[in-house]
């Protein structure tokens, strides 16, 4: 009885390891193959078995991609979108976020269940209205739209309110009898208690906008004011099958950013994806 | 709270309460204003316009035309919108029930595993397709899979295997496109139910081994039931974003072979930004949100009988 049992557990972890390793190379193969390939000369990228290790790297792929699209432009227009994104919502947000944590105003659950109703609907439901407004504002064809109907986050909001809160209230009323103001109490006491949730915040902006593809299809016209995902789409499209080791240097170069933040960063991801779950 | 709350006089606490929130007041709502300027804008008037303008007839040129609920009514007998209905719940239905069977699978396991690097080892490699772009992922996935010259067919050809029209026929595409987004997002439940797993208490776990329990049946019987609160919100977001799949059918097939692949947010796209019809897109996508609202409501509903809250 113990015997077939132990036996059976055995054979049970095995197969669990078994899977895990599959599993990991399954997820990994097709990252590895992109990376492999990209570094093949365009006349041997396509033939078969791929190379998984590579024994003689080309790097011609990474500089023809740089004169085959402007590929630098699109990184640039990503960068400044990405970042102003970054930015404006760690502002708005943090902002926000302590105030219906920690300031009482009349109205404010009202206004907080609104902004939690808003968290349901998808972009695509909002996404017509959205592109006439940008109409009027004249932005059209702009990186900058991106940019402008990013800069306020119901999630964000949410995100940090929920940090705030586990916040003592005690600090804020210390500092105010001392004599500080409002804004001096939370911009010199809470927003600097607040480094994690505000980095969570980032990476999860960053690694969304950053592969972002939907809005910039929709909001641009002009290949020179393409981001990345977007550039990298039509590239396939010009290119043909012939230099497909062209294109995956360029999917490589577009993915690495994010590759090196996770490395750096890897605990802020995770908390960003169960941060949501807390709700 | 609310019980003692209750026990004071109404008066009371009205008295205490203003003063002080006046004096807050304008910091609160300076504090609030640019967020609620831009979530406005840019959400919150969009939602109501969006219904308002499924009313009418738009161009985007000439002036609207209010034609009551004709958008509708032309939509529920637009055969090839209807049919996208159809085809973004088959795929939606799919993905989730794979993603979160392997995303529950591959965190059990992973969770047995007693070495801390081991684990993280693991956790990077499903986390890591999670990085790249839906866009760059339908890229290469498109080489990977292609039929003559693509990697997944030579190596099935080394077992013998025929080449498979993986994107190049009806059924293939549709399956193929589960199979990448699945092949994404399966990192996302995989870190959600690993940190649910993680809570769920040792006693409890060494009592049913006490018990006699096996392995199964402590999965089933009591981690499973313990985080199943995670499970459901891990259900909900996945179908949520399931419902609104464009990126990898758009680049990769178009919507095709045919329609196979055209989702919701496919012809809505091509009504809205294509053939600019703008009141018609907005319709489309009214009837998607309320797609997604109601299943979102079934799933909530189906886990009062099936959650387990502590």
């Amino acid at each position: 009885m113990t015997d077939s049992t132990g036996t059976l557990v055995r054979i049970g972890r095995i197969t669990g390891i078994a899977v895990l390793v599959l599993a990991a190379m399954v997820a990994l193969g097709p990252l590895l193959w992109t990376i492999t390939t990209s570094l093949r000369t365009p006349a041997e990228a396509f033939s078969n078995p791929p190379q998984w290790i590579p024994l003689h790297p080309d790097f011609s792929n990474y500089s023809a991609v740089f004169d085959k699209i402007p590929i630098g432009r699109f990184f640039f227009n990503s960068v400044i979108v990405t970042g102003l994104i970054v930015i404006g919502q760690t502002i708005t947000c943090t902002l926000s976020g302590y105030a219906f944590a920690m300031v009482s105003f009349p109205g404010r659950s009202l206004i907080f269940g609104i902004f939690l109703a808003t968290m349901m609907v998808p972009l695509q439901t909002i996404i017509i209205p959205v592109f006439v407004i940008i109409r009027y504002l004249g932005l059209s064809d702009s990186p900058l739209s991106l940019v402008v109907s990013a800069l306020g986050s119901a999630f964000g909001t949410f995100l940090m309110r929920q940090y705030f809160m586990q916040m003592p209230k005690e600090l804020g009323e210390a500092a105010r009898i001392d004599g500080a103001g409002h804004f001096q109490t939370f911009l010199l006491i809470y927003a600097k208690m607040a480094g994690p949730a505000i980095a969570t915040l980032a990476i999860l902006n960053f690694s969304g906008f950053w592969a972002e593809f939907y809005r910039p299809l929709i909001f641009l016209q002009t290949q020179d004011n393409f981001t990345l995902p977007l550039g990298l789409v039509g590239l396939q499209g010009n290119l043909g099958t012939g230099s497909i080791s062209v294109v995956l240097a360029g999917v490589v170069l577009a993915i690495l950013p994010s590759v090196v933040l996770f490395i750096f960063a890897q605990r802020y991801f995770i908390a960003g994806i169960t941060a949501g779950a807390s709700r | 709270m609310s019980a003692a709350a209750a026990e004071v006089p109404a008066a009371i606490t009205r008295r205490r309460r203003h003063p002080s929130s006046h004096r807050e007041a304008p910091f609160g709502f300076a504090m609030i204003g640019l967020s609620c300027l831009f979530v406005a804008i840019f959400t919150a008037i969009p939602i109501v316009a969006s219904l308002g303008l499924s009313f009418f007839s738009w161009d985007v040129i000439s002036s609207p035309q209010f034609v009551g609920v004709e958008n509708y009514q032309r939509l529920f007998t637009d055969g090839p919108v209807l049919k996208s209905f159809g085809v973004t719940l088959g795929m939606a239905l799919a993905i989730v029930v794979l993603q979160l069977t392997l995303g529950l699978a591959l965190a059990v396991l992973v969770n047995q595993r007693k070495l801390v690097w081991i684990r993280t080892l693991f956790r990077t490699a499903f986390y890591l397709p999670l990085l790249a772009s839906t866009a760059a992922v339908s890229i290469f996935m498109g080489y990977l899979f292609d039929y003559k010259f693509g990697v997944v067919n030579y190596y099935l050809g080394l077992l013998g295997i025929p080449n498979v029209p993986w994107l190049t026929s009806g059924f293939g595409a549709a399956t193929t496109i589960v199979l990448i987004a699945v092949w994404q997002q399966v990192g996302f439940t995989f870190v959600l139910f690993v940190a649910s797993l993680m809570s769920v208490p040792t006693d409890v776990l060494e009592a049913a081994q006490i018990d006699g329990a096996g392995p199964l049946r402590t999965l089933f019987r009591i981690k499973v039931p313990l985080i199943s609160p995670t499970i459901l919100f891990a259900a909900v977001v996945a179908l949520i974003n399931a419902m609104q799949l464009f990126d990898q059918p758009y680049i990769m097939t178009k919507g095709g072979p045919g329609s196979a692949t055209t989702t919701v947010t496919i012809s809505m796209y091509q009504k809205g930004f294509q053939n600019l019809q703008f009141g018609y897109g907005s319709a489309i996508a009214i009837v998607l949100l309320v797609a997604i609202l109601i299943i979102t409501g079934l799933q909530f509903l189906a886990a009062r009988k099936l959650v387990f809250y502590q």
